[in-house]
């Protein structure tokens, strides 16, 4: 019986370029290709995507597989499906690393499942046992209270990545490798979803996940004008607001701000925690922060344990202080 | 319409951090005491986009769950929230699995239900976050299936539904039968009724056991699984918060401005 052999790494392409998650994932990839003496490989699919096949090669692929088609234009878990299958039972890798992004949630479990194997979601550590040469997956659970550790003797030992828990090699456009197209050989009557509709959701300013200072707000709030402060302070200091799910659900700010586990994971250089609990599910979203303020009138908030600095008091009274007072030092 | 909502008693995830304990030597949580289970969040935003499709489609909500040691008043929630039946895969046999052999039990009591135009599930449970049983049961049943899913709007034997993006949002069309997770952006759920629990306290639900189902039992539970747990853990946490106090909430705001310049982090 033929061999699982190598690593694969699913590429994504975000605003033109080779996605940043997917950068990570071939740093990744590489280590564990190298500690496993195994090719690493990147497998890109789409429309008109070719061109980047190039750069998976120069951010540590030694081969990048392309399946370029005009039925492919739109992520579709049917046809992804089928052409993962396609490459994968072709390829035959040991690993298979997607990026934990709309694509990754949704293409990884099926895939795996198609493939006989499983997966495991969010993982924010990989190692290959040096026993059994396992992949070690280390992934949060319980909303981030605890983690564990999985592994599976199937094949291929399929994974997601959280975003920024991994880091990229350095950009190396002299590094040589093989490109290989793969044909899609779709049958268009075995897609069954359509996509109709893309609505990109109006950001105004630095996107969340680019911003080193976040203002976020939690259910202490209490109401879309409470976020108005949040915002002009994340203005001051040139950053950008988030929140956590309350005040989403509530409608107070856009379903888009919502940082946690389910939401967007952000490492800024400072985060400014206003009346949020820290709630596990939250903190999985921010813990990468550099420096964690909290402000919050619950001495006993869980905030209080991972904060860095803290005042322990009602926003209300703390934020237009502090603003003022951050106002006074940057202009000074 | 038929629909089939999956759902899960799990540990309050709203319970405090600082009551969350594992049994390291046996690879479990130790439920915190006193608090009672719920209903996991993203499951009840399910039961949510399912009894909304009732209330515009008219027909029947059957809700479904797999576990042990349930606690009647908590696992009816759904029915109190207005779903007709509740369908309960109690047995040892059933538990500890992953979502494969978890997704395999349901799929098989899904048949056993036999009508159905859709099935809907959390995108993922509050307690493992594994975020894979929908598509497993999509993949056992052969149907199309969509995740994380805000929205849903049923013509004509399809469903057109609004699908979570990074950067906003997509509309997909489906046919039905499928497979829907569902996340937080759909709205919250709905409270039980005071009818709504009254009618729940007379509704037993309907118990299977592996036999009832035709499932094998090597397949389901613990024994089916394709992944294997090998550590369970809590991560130390280090560091300490410096607490800028002072004797007004004004004067411990500007105290706090002062401090995070001098440590370079302002």
């Amino acid at each position: 019986m033929a061999e699982y052999k190598g690593v694969m790494v699913y590429g994504e392409i975000a605003e033109g370029k080779l996605a940043a998650i997917t950068t990570e994932a071939l740093g990744c990839g590489r280590k564990l290709a190298n500690e496993l003496g195994e090719p690493l490989c990147a497998v890109l699919v789409g429309t008109g995507i070719g061109n980047f096949a190039q750069e998976t090669i120069a951010f540590g692929a030694d081969k990048a597989f392309v399946i370029d088609d005009p039925l492919l234009k739109d992520y579709q878990t049917d046809s992804y499906i089928a052409v993962m299958e396609k490459v994968v039972k072709q390829v035959m890798p040991r690993i298979l690393i997607m990026g934990q992004t709309s694509i990754g949630r949704d293409l990884a479990p099926r895939l795996a499942f198609r493939l006989g194997t499983c997966a495991s979601l969010d993982c924010i550590d990989l190692k290959i046992d040096p026993n059994t040469k396992l992949l070690l997956q280390t992934k949060p659970v319980y909303g981030g209270n605890a983690q564990a550790i999985f592994t599976s003797e199937s094949y291929p030992q399929t994974v997601t990545i959280r975003s920024k828990a991994m880091a990229p090699l350095a950009r190396d456009a002299s590094r040589k490798g093989d490109v290989v197209n793969v044909p899609a050989g779709l049958d268009p009557s075995a897609i069954k979803t359509k996509v109709l509709q893309k609505v990109k959701e109006a950001v105004e300013g630095i996107k969340l996940e680019d911003a080193p200072i976040i203002v976020a707000g939690g259910r202490g709030v209490g109401g879309a004008d409470g976020f108005k402060q949040l915002a002009e302070l994340a203005k001051l200091l040139k950053g950008a607001v988030g929140a956590t799910r309350p005040p989403c659900d509530n409608g107070w700010v856009p379903e888009g701000l919502q940082i946690g586990l389910t939401g967007k994971i952000v490492a800024p250089d400072l985060y400014i925690a206003v009346a949020l609990s820290g709630s596990s599910q939250h903190m999985s979203g921010c813990s990468g922060s550099k420096n964690i303020v909290a402000i919050n009138k619950d001495p006993e908030s869980n905030i209080f344990k991972v904060a860095r600095y803290g005042v322990v008091g009602d926003w209300k009274k703390v934020l237009p202080a502090f603003t003022n007072k951050v106002k006074e030092l940057l202009a000074g | 319409m038929n629909v089939i909502v999956c759902v899960k008693q799990v540990i309050d995830p709203e319970a405090p951090p600082a009551s969350f304990k594992i049994d390291a030597a046996a690879n479990k949580v130790i439920p915190p005491a006193g608090v009672s289970p719920v209903v996991d969040p993203y499951g009840e935003y399910a039961v949510e986009a399912a009894l909304r499709i009732k209330d515009t489609k008219g027909g029947k909500v059957t809700a479904i769950s797999l576990g042990t040691n349930f606690v009647r008043d908590v696992i009816k929630k759904p029915l109190s929230m207005g779903a007709d039946d509740l369908i309960l895969l109690d047995d040892p046999a059933f538990v500890d699995g992953d979502s494969w052999s978890t997704a395999y039990a349901l799929a098989m009591a899904i048949k056993k239900i036999g009508a159905y135009d859709l099935i809907l599930c959390g995108r993922e449970a509050s307690d493992w976050n594994a975020g894979q049983v929908g598509s497993a049961i999509a993949e056992i049943l052969g149907l199309p299936s969509a995740s994380l899913v805000k929205k849903i709007e049923i013509t004509d034997g399809k469903a057109k539904i609004e699908r979570i993006l990074s950067d906003g949002h997509e509309v997909v069309e489906i046919p039905l039968p499928a497979v829907l997770t569902i996340s937080n952006e759909l709205g919250e759920p709905r409270y039980p009724t005071i009818k709504g629990i009254m009618a729940a306290k007379k509704k037993e639900p309907i118990t299977w056991k592996p036999a009832d189902i035709g499932v094998d039992p090597s397949k389901v539970g613990a024994a089916g699984r394709r992944a294997k747990m090998l550590k369970l853990f809590q991560p130390v946490r280090e560091g300490k918060c410096e607490v800028i106090g002072a004797d007004t909430p004004e004067e411990a705001a500007t105290k706090l401005a002062v401090r995070l310049r001098e440590a370079k982090v302002l």
